[in-house]
């Protein structure tokens, strides 16, 4: 039986890192993450996991850390935000390139510098080529659902490739929410045991992990990056349809808000998204055909589907939470890709780029309203008059 | 039955480091590799930091090891090693996998080691995982073009402390580093040459068994970055030995302990004459720099052997 708990974000994560009790987690602390990694010390303390927990001297081991032990047959599971993930960089890269099923949680806080330990996406942004599937939640809910799927995701044989889990930092990851728990055995069962193929232990078939491949082989090793990362999507599809089946959920690899008969929608990620459906009810009360689109997957990028969704709107807004300095008109990687897809899929729509709440800078549902309103305008006149607004700063 | 350390027995055993790597005739890498592998008669499992040894032994399609080997990183080699032991410790525990009673090793160069690696190599011995580290100590970083390293001998040229006209080679003495680790307070440290090849097997022996993380320091001579001949590797080693400039010894559980006294203390000079990056410390304006260094070495051996109670007082 399911039961109902006040979590926060940072303890829903730590209570699914429980339920699953990896064989190895390597954390370091790093505000807005550390809770999660105390909780679970807790956990390791009072003998409510029996994971190996290897409480490492940076990122940088940390990430090191969980690719030797993944590639030791273990299931591996970390934590962390920002400056963090920085560090980890390097390694970032190693444990896709790997294949190393290692699963994450980023609580998604604003890179340095100036120093800043609040909610934004420039650090998640930073690593969004580097060959990890990227999940999005909205809430200390769908944190702790999206950790249980990252799991099966991960390891599941036509993948092999590491998830990252992300949520707002602070909005989601200390505000106390009402979650679902799920039965501790259920949650076992639907992770079940990682049986994997190789193991670097397995010292009666010695392997070399990670030979030095020149230009005679490591675009192979690339291409088949491109080709696991290509296929990811309909085994993501699969372990989401089964969760949704065993858990009562209604996962996919977005989700749409009143959307199918809307005018004009926002597309953003996160908490974000919560905060945009109030607004949305309340612009529907007064008539107005407005909607949402909340990205879930974001790795591999679900081009197609994404068209396919907005096709029908007169006008799209996305609402980024980063910029990608230098890119056209400095716009968020959100919004840069999305256009492409819908440019690609042959979409032709007005769209616009809203980047908010960098630094953790609060984003209200007044400001929220404000992009609605300007995209009914552009939805009237057919022309996007800025392609890139910057909400709530000092100008 | 362990396999007693006479050639003799030690033929037997399969190389667990195969020919026809591509490591430089004359580098010491492979000698210390082969003979740190020939000492273990468990199962080991390898991790390597990115340096020559790395690099040589493992051009895909190809590998020279014969035994689970990995490279992640240049300087991760500690935590990765740390990560396997971790999730071996784990998943035995656990019933997951048989106990084979494996070994844990990684090796690094002293780039990877005294300098970019250090914190990672810090942290995973103070967590106390049981793995045995080496150092193969060839003073410099080789694979990249012979650059100056924490490990590079004062004087010495490298391509990023050349012997110019007005700075005659690096002008820093290198770091202690086994004495850095022996306080660390670990179970089992130790420097070690190929020369005394039974001396450094013995302690790489001790160093598997001691139950916790353990260090070793080998000088590996390399003769693209030195400038000596092929052949002179191990004579050129055994004059680091005999000078004491890299004494033999070794720090178990906080006993210091001489393992190989010298016959007679050679001159520092002995060492440095024979090997092209120390030529411009021999013209008359350098000579102090000589001076230095044997002052140096004194002053480093007459501390050990303080240490090693060999004397008593340093
Ligand atoms: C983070 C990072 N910085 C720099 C390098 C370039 N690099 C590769 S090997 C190496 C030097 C290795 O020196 P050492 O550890 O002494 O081993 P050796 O090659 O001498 O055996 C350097 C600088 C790298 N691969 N990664």
């Amino acid at each position: 039986m399911s039961k109902y708990e006040a979590l926060t974000g940072d303890q829903a994560v730590a209570t699914a890192m429980r339920q699953i009790n990896p064989d190895v987690v390597a954390a370091y602390p790093i505000t807005p993450q550390t809770e999660t990694v105390e909780f679970f010390a807790e956990y390791v303390a009072n003998g409510e996991v029996t994971t190996e927990f290897i409480c490492v001297e940076s990122e940088h081991s940390a990430m090191s850390a969980c690719v030797g032990a993944s590639l030791a047959g273990a299931r591996v599971m970390t934590a962390t935000s920002s400056q963090g993930l920085a560090l980890m960089w390097e390694i970032v890269y190693i444990a896709a390139s790997y294949r190393c099923p290692i699963v994450m949680s980023l609580v998604n806080r604003a890179l340095s510098g100036p120093i800043n330990i609040h909610c934004d996406h420039s650090d998640v942004m930073g690593m969004r080529d580097s060959g990890w599937i990227i999940l999005f939640s909205e809430n200390c809910q769908e944190a702790y659902d999206n950790i249980i799927q990252a799991v099966r995701i991960a390891e599941h044989p036509d993948v092999l490739l590491p998830v990252v889990v992300c949520q707002d930092g602070f909005i989601t990851s200390h505000a106390m929410e009402r979650v679902e728990v799920y039965d501790d055995a259920e949650v076992q069962a639907f992770v079940g045991t990682y049986r994997p193929k190789w193991s670097i232990l397995d010292v009666d078939n010695p392997k070399t992990y990670g030979a030095l491949h020149f230009y005679d082989y490591y675009y192979e090793s690339k291409r088949q990056q491109a080709e696991a990362m290509a296929h990811a999507q309909r085994p993501i599809l699969e372990v989401t349809n089964e969760f949704n089946r065993q858990f009562n959920r209604h996962y996919g690899l977005f989700e749409a808000y009143r959307l199918d008969d809307a005018d004009v929608a926002i597309v953003v990620a996160n908490s974000t998204a919560g905060t945009t459906k109030v607004v949305v009810d309340s612009l529907r009360a007064q008539g107005l055909k407005v909607g949402l689109l909340k990205p879930r997957v974001f790795r591999p990028f679900p081009a197609k589907e994404l068209a396919n969704a907005l096709c029908h709107l007169k006008a799209v807004g996305v609402m980024d939470r980063s910029i990608a300095f230098g890119s056209m008109n400095n716009a968020g990687p959100l919004f840069l890709e999305l256009t492409a897809a819908l440019a690609i899929h042959g979409v032709h729509i007005p769209i616009a780029d809203y980047i908010f709440g960098l630094g953790g800078r609060d984003i209200k549902p007044g400001e929220i309203e404000s992009v609605y309103r300007d995209l009914l305008r552009i939805a009237e006149t057919g022309k996007v008059e800025r392609l890139v607004t910057y909400l709530s700063v000092r100008e | 039955m362990a396999t007693k350390l006479i050639p003799k027995e030690l033929a037997k055993k399969p190389d667990r480091l195969s020919p026809g790597h591509r490591l430089c005739a004359g580098c010491a890498a492979p000698i210390v590799v082969r003979q740190i592998l020939a000492a273990i008669d468990d199962p080991v499992v390898v991790a390597n930091a990115t340096g020559c040894l790395e690099v040589a032994t493992t051009v895909y399609p190809y590998t020279a090891w014969r035994v689970p080997w990995v490279h992640s990183a240049f300087e991760n080699a500690a935590s990765t090693i740390a990560g396997i032991e971790s999730a071996y410790r784990s998943m035995v525990r656990r019933g997951k996998i048989p106990d084979r009673n494996v070994k844990f090793l990684a090796f690094g160069g002293d780039g990877g080691t005294y300098d970019i690696g250090f914190q990672a190599l810090s942290g995973a011995l103070e967590r106390g995982h049981q793995f045995v580290y080496i150092c193969y100590n060839n003073e410099a970083y080789m694979n990249t073009g012979i650059q100056r390293s924490g490990a590079t001998p004062l004087g010495a040229h490298t391509t990023t402390s050349p012997a110019g006209s007005v700075i005659p080679g690096k002008q820093q003495m290198r770091k202690d580093l086994t004495a850095i680790i022996a306080a660390h307070d670990i179970p089992y440290v130790a420097q070690a040459a190929p020369t005394q090849w039974k001396d450094l097997m013995e302690k790489v022996r001790k160093a598997v068994n001691c139950g916790g993380p353990a260090f070793i320091n080998v000088l590996s001579s390399c003769n693209r970055g030195w400038r000596h001949e092929t052949y002179e590797t191990l004579e050129i080693t055994q004059l680091a030995v005999d000078t004491c400039y890299w004494p033999l010894y070794e720090v178990e559980n906080g006993v210091w302990r001489l393992t190989y006294k010298p016959k007679e203390k050679l001159p520092v000079e002995e060492w440095l004459r024979r090997q092209g990056r120390f030529r411009h410390l021999f013209r008359p304006e350098n000579r102090h720099l000589i001076d230095e260094l044997q002052a140096e070495v004194d002053r480093r051996w007459e501390r050990l052997l303080f240490l090693c109670g060999e004397t008593f007082s340093a």
